[in-house]
């Protein structure tokens, strides 16, 4: 406790309340407000309404909803599969090449997704890899964006666990391949869960590699709130975006609830 | 035990060792690091094929590069310092002077890493866009003709959301920090007649350092990189790099222009990135 008398530490709350409300709790308010309303031209909005959802519910909007969802599932899951499988190869390995290594397969979150996507229509416009124009390099470029967060999270999680069980399960006579589905996998699971989450929550939001490759038939929801908000429709854009942050947030909340835990005792 | 654990040799713990690593190395050299040659490669070649510098030194010595090089820089540095400032005032106060309920604030706070960044431009235009709230509210207020607040289809509006967005990023490991931080050297200084401000900048501080420079320059990473923010508020004199390789690239098809500066954008990201590990290993070591 650093301010001990009551009006210094009443002055200090007021001030943090007035700070958290301007910066973080107006934003998300006006944006519910905004997506329930029918007009807001004074201070506050007039005439409640749920068109705006209701136009999300059918046409193009609720293929941005399924697009965005299927490209968030299929980029995640890979991202999972390859980082998980790139964090568990270099956990076994200790020479010198581990650490370069790590490193590399961390670099995507660094560069800006503009550029990935442009990199990935220069490199699959021409043959033999042609994926310009389908859904499929948009796969590709969520994929690359999260597949660094993927990794991260679960090498943290990895290297956090503790060797006894695998040990124990290696003297007890488990094969390399038993011990990794019944010991080891089971063990990172919850990590594994949270890189799916993060992972999904990013896809989910991503919009500077989608703007450089989508195809005219897979607009995800980001790419179609630019759209409505950019045609000056800002009402329907906080609906859409409302939309997008409760899908996101169900799912991170879903899976902080889902029951699985580390079998490691704590 | 954990002796027993130190002396287990190595190759015990997993075989998967060797070439495992292979395949995702593949996906990722195929995926990731060969399109990225490809920029260099296509910043270089022109229409025809053939090899052209000078198209490239003629981008990267164009007024519009240089105007978003100066932007990029100018909005990262100045969104980079209102992160560390907002960042260390909240969370000087989660953890040192908490209010009731400051844990799940701090945790609702932290959430806003997983939303997108343009939400908050959105909500910028209906607070502060020429039909917003503040506008609104002093125009009625005040009996103005029209609406004297108007910084948001600027720079700074830009800065705003970039702060916004991106101060839960400092907070993080600033609040990891704190919660270290030894409070009885706390009470200690109290007790000897420290005022708060002084064990603020001679106590906390210095312990915070590591994680200050490890969220700023996370910060700086993030905000060079930024591109949803910028789209969304579309000034037309707000243009930074990665908004300059999209209008390059898809609305002029432009793509030698676009990779030149995008060669450019992606070799300030990864000094930047360096920057970033340089500290963030400090703050583990």
């Amino acid at each position: 406790m650093l301010v001990w008398s009551l009006s210094g530490r009443a002055l200090v709350w007021s001030f943090a309340a007035i700070l958290l409300g301007i910066v973080f709790v107006a934003p998300l308010a006006v944006i519910i407000c905004a997506s329930f309303s029918e007009q807001w031209n004074g201070i506050l909005p007039t005439g409640f309404t749920l068109e705006h959802y209701r136009d999300a519910m059918n046409g193009a909007a609720r293929d941005a909803v399924y697009a965005s969802l299927v490209t968030g599932l299929v980029a995640s899951l890979l991202a999972l599969v390859t980082g998980a499988w790139a964090a568990l190869a270099l956990r076994a390995r200790v020479d010198q090449w581990a650490g370069a290594l790590g490193l590399l397969f961390f670099i995507p979150s660094a560069v800006p997704s503009v550029s990935v996507g442009l990199g990935l229509l220069v490199a699959f416009s021409q043959k033999p890899l042609l994926l310009n124009g389908t859904t499929a390099i948009v796969f590709v470029a969520h994929y690359v964006l999260i597949s660094a967060f993927a990794f991260g999270n679960i090498s943290a999680g990895l290297s956090r666990l503790a060797p006894d069980y695998e040990e124990v399960a290696s003297c007890l006579g488990a094969r390399p391949a038993y011990r990794l589905m019944h010991v080891t996998l089971p063990l990172v699971a919850p990590y594994l869960v949270a890189a799916f989450g993060l992972s999904f929550a990013l896809s989910m939001g991503e919009l500077g590699a989608t703007v450089m490759v989508y195809p005219p038939g897979w607009v995800t929801m980001p790419v179609a709130i630019f759209g409505l908000t950019d045609r000056g429709d800002i009402f329907s854009g906080a609906a859409l975006t409302m939309i997008l942050v409760v899908v996101t947030l169900a799912l991170l909340i879903g899976l902080e609830r889902a029951p699985i835990r580390s079998a490691a005792p704590r | 035990m954990s002796d027993a654990v130190a002396l287990a040799p190595r190759a015990a713990r997993l075989n998967l060792g060797g070439w495992w690593v292979a395949p995702p190395l593949a996906v990722l050299a195929l995926l990731f690091l060969y399109p990225l040659i490809l920029i260099g490669r296509a910043a270089l070649i022109d229409d025809s094929g053939a090899l052209n510098l000078a198209a490239a030194w003629g981008v990267l010595n164009s007024r519009a590069f240089l105007n978003a090089l100066i932007n990029t820089a100018e909005i990262a540095l100045a969104s980079t310092i209102g992160c560390v400032i907002l960042g260390l005032t909240l969370g000087l106060i989660l953890a040192f002077a908490p209010f009731p309920g400051a844990g799940l604030v701090a945790q609702v706070i932290d959430t806003f890493i997983a939303l997108p960044t343009f939400l908050v431009t959105l909500a910028f235009t209906f607070l502060y866009g020429s039909a917003g709230i503040l506008n609104g509210a002093l125009t009625s207020g005040l009996g103005l003709d029209h609406p004297p607040v108007d910084f948001l289809y600027s720079a700074w509006g830009v800065i705003l959301a970039e702060v916004t967005v991106y101060t839960p990023f400092v907070l993080r490991p600033l609040l990891a920090a704190f919660s270290l931080v030894d409070r009885s050297q706390i009470e200690v200084a109290s007790l000897l007649g420290a005022r708060p401000l002084r064990i603020v900048r001679q106590v906390i501080l210095p312990a915070a350092l590591p994680a200050i420079v490890a969220g700023g320059s996370l910060c700086l990473l993030l905000t060079v990189n930024e591109f949803g923010i910028v789209l969304f508020i579309g000034a037309k004199g707000v243009i930074t790099l990665p908004l300059l390789i999209y209008s390059k690239a898809i609305q002029e098809s432009d793509y030698q222009g676009a990779c030149a500066i995008a060669i450019v954008n992606v070799a300030l990201s990864l000094a930047l990135f360096s920057l970033y590990r340089a500290a963030a290993r400090r703050l583990g070591g």
